[in-house]
């Protein structure tokens, strides 16, 4: 068994196609947040926009959501992949330009089109508005996904050029001659198997889903051209599932680099992690029919694969990246600040959400909790307390004036503002799932309103918190770009 | 079921917290040499890798052992199962009966006459009782036996425009 030392690499500041996409996610991140709040408060009944405006909302939030996790995680894996590959940095700037020009396109579909069929976009639903939107806003607002898809399809063939052009294949840069042969030590840092592992889900799911969507834009005009609608849900979900689940594994790059630096202890690419993430490959493609649990058409075996791979997926994230991060914490002198913080927390996040998420794909507990809100419940717990804080910790680590500097009081009183208050407005929608109130709702019965108003005053305080941590980046982007240490010495158990 | 979903993730989530918080409050003192508590470490991991397997093998197997999908379900109770046809319209239900009998099996033939719809049938407590996908071109199966009589509502678990949150119908269950 090979041994593993740490190997110090200085921290590197920003390049500017990295704080392009790092404001783009802060402010979309902020308005979605905002979006989402409305939504709440209206099912609350503390105000009172209309169905209309929810379901606009509603499409917008879960499209920007889904559209930023994706920018900001491309950042962060951009930001360290660079390190170790040579990449285009026009290809990058590219997709941030595609992405924008998608976000118009989506706006212009919702807000002046008034499109509101959901981010998810389910065949038929574009093309049956009942006249509450013409096929031209369904076209504008599929169009703008499709845009959005061929950047981060463009991004990731750089990202596959780079890591062959470095590595010479993906079997290489996964590891695998480490994984199934002799390990020597010598396998491909964490961020080069975790980006390879990207770039494998995301081409494959980016031109399912780009198939899809070309497919509806074609029914929408001639609607002739028939779409078997199961199919064009599997193939939806299939895209959805792993487009969202490889911003986690983009953004857990953040981690993987840099509390390393923190602890002086390496986090290297042995036997477990190299099968982990191989695995994690495997299964973010196969486990997609746990969308499809309540769809009884759906060929069964596919629908007891999606059950099965929904318990598997848990044992990487748990016993590998997670259990990774507590070992070289743990008794590691670690001197604890917003950016190590943040990263801390967020690996919590997402092993905590990992749990009612398998829970969720269970086939039995799926019949009574399918579309409730314990469903929103999970997928929020691992994507704000998970992706967005790996983001988050990103931000404080780049903006940090030096690698002494503390922490102000603000920062400190927001990190635990943001940590309850996260905590408590996904355990109010998992309370909410548990009592079966249906998800997507504009308007909820009577009996669920004092949940939506628990959760209301919990995405207030998130809100706060999150501005808190913007704020605090607008303010040192100007240090962000610099190369300087950031990370601060571990204490030493001698001195 | 729905509760001891909770439970059980609530029983997890804080297992999960315990472990992130007693690393936190160890990491302030720091083991210079790192070998001899990565072996540890590692044999610990071996150890939590089994135990997981062990836990949450055979859960994930029992779970298995009665699907909504298997013909078998609900053929407990007795005579023949009803047969209800269910179709989901923008945004209405069309069902063709609205009345089944307590403790008699009941089939409900699912389908939709235009976008994707959920078919959701919720007790007189409000809570979710069984459900499946109402989809154009397709018709989904749903067996369940109404262990109680009483109002029951039918509601949408699938968005499908403006109208989705007032989808809803109702079933009487009672003697037949």
């Amino acid at each position: 068994m090979a041994t593993y030392t740490y190997e110090h690499i200085p921290d590197q500041g920003a390049k500017a196609g990295v704080l392009a996409y790092l404001v783009t996610s802060a402010a979309v991140l902020l308005l979605m947040m905002v979006f989402g709040l409305l939504m709440r408060l209206e099912q609350a009944q503390w105000i009172s926009i209309g169905a209309n405006r929810f379901y606009e909302l509603m499409t917008l939030h879960g499209a920007g959501m889904v559209g930023i996790a994706a920018i900001a995680g491309a950042s962060v894996m951009w930001h360290f992949l660079r390190q170790y590959v040579a990449l285009s940095s026009r290809i990058f700037v590219a997709n941030l330009v595609l992405f924008l020009a998608g976000v118009v396109m989506i706006l212009g579909s919702v807000l002046l089109g008034h499109f509101h069929g959901a981010w998810t976009f389910l065949y038929p639903l574009p093309g049956n508005s009942m006249g509450m939107w013409s096929p031209g806003a369904a076209a504008l607002f599929m169009g703008g996904l499709l845009v959005i898809g061929v950047g981060f399809l463009l991004l990731h063939l750089d990202v596959a050029r780079a890591i062959i052009a470095r590595y010479g294949n993906f079997s290489r840069a996964l590891g695998w001659p480490q994984l199934f042969g002799h390990d020597d030590g010598k396998a491909p840092p964490p961020t080069v198997v975790a980006s390879a592992m990207v770039t494998v889900v995301n081409v494959i799911g980016l031109v399912v889903g780009a198939s899809i969507l070309t497919m509806m834009l074609v029914n929408l005009y001639v609607p002739g051209f028939d779409i078997d609608p199961l199919l064009a849900k599997g193939m939806i979900y299939f895209f959805g599932h792993i487009f969202i689940n490889a911003t986690i594994y983009m953004a857990v790059i953040a981690v993987y680099e840099i509390l390393p630096r923190y602890t002086q202890r390496p986090w290297k690419s042995n036997k477990v992690f190299l099968a982990s993430w191989t695995a994690s490959t495997l299964m973010v493609m196969f486990i997609f029919p746990h969308h499809l649990l309540m769809d009884f058409a759906f060929p069964k075996w596919m629908l007891i694969m999606g059950h099965v791979i929904g318990y598997l997926n848990t044992v990487p994230i748990l016993v590998v990246t997670g259990y990774g991060a507590l070992m070289i914490v743990y008794r590691s002198g670690i001197r604890w600040d917003m950016a190590s913080k943040l990263l801390f927390l967020s690996l919590f996040g997402w092993a905590a959400g990992a749990m009612p998420a398998f829970i969720d794909g269970t086939i039995t507990v799926n019949y009574v909790m399918h579309n409730t809100l314990w469903v929103p419940g999970h997928f929020h717990t691992y994507l704000l307390l998970g992706m967005v804080t790996m983001l988050f910790g990103f931000m404080y680590y780049l903006g940090k004036p030096d690698h002494e500097a503390d922490d102000h009081l603000i920062d400190r009183i927001a990190f635990w503002l943001f940590t309850s208050s996260t905590l408590g407005f996904t355990l109010s929608f998992l309370y909410s799932g548990k009592e079966s109130v249906a998800r997507r709702y504009a308007a909820h019965l009577p009996e669920w309103v004092p949940y939506d108003r628990i959760a209301s005053v919990f995405a207030v305080l998130v809100i706060a918190s999150s501005l808190v941590f913007m704020l605090r980046f607008f303010a040192r982007i100007g240090l962000a770009r610099h190369d300087y240490q950031r990370a601060p010495v571990a204490r030493s158990a001698i001195a | 079921m729905q509760t001891i979903a909770w439970q059980i993730s609530l029983v997890l989530m804080t297992l999960v917290a315990f472990g992130f918080a007693f690393v936190a409050i160890n990491s302030g003192r720091r083991e210079e040499d790192y070998s001899p508590l990565q072996k540890k470490a590692y044999r610990l991991r071996t150890r939590l890798f089994w135990g997981l397997v062990l836990v949450f093998g055979p859960a994930m197997l029992y779970t298995l052992l009665e699907l909504p999908y298997d013909a078998v379900r609900s053929r407990g109770g007795a005579g023949a199962a009803q047969v209800v046809h269910a179709t989901g319209y923008q945004w209405r239900w069309e069902l063709s009966q609205d009345h089944v009998a307590v403790n008699e099996p009941v089939e409900f033939h699912v389908t939709s006459a235009d976008v994707n719809h959920g078919f959701g049938i919720y007790d007189a407590d409000l809570h979710l009782v069984a459900q499946t996908q109402a989809m154009p071109g397709y018709t989904n199966t749903l067996r369940h036996t109404f262990t109680k009589a009483g109002t029951y509502k039918v509601l949408c678990m699938e968005y499908c425009g403006i109208a989705h949150h007032n989808m809803l119908t109702e079933i009487r269950v009672g003697a037949q």
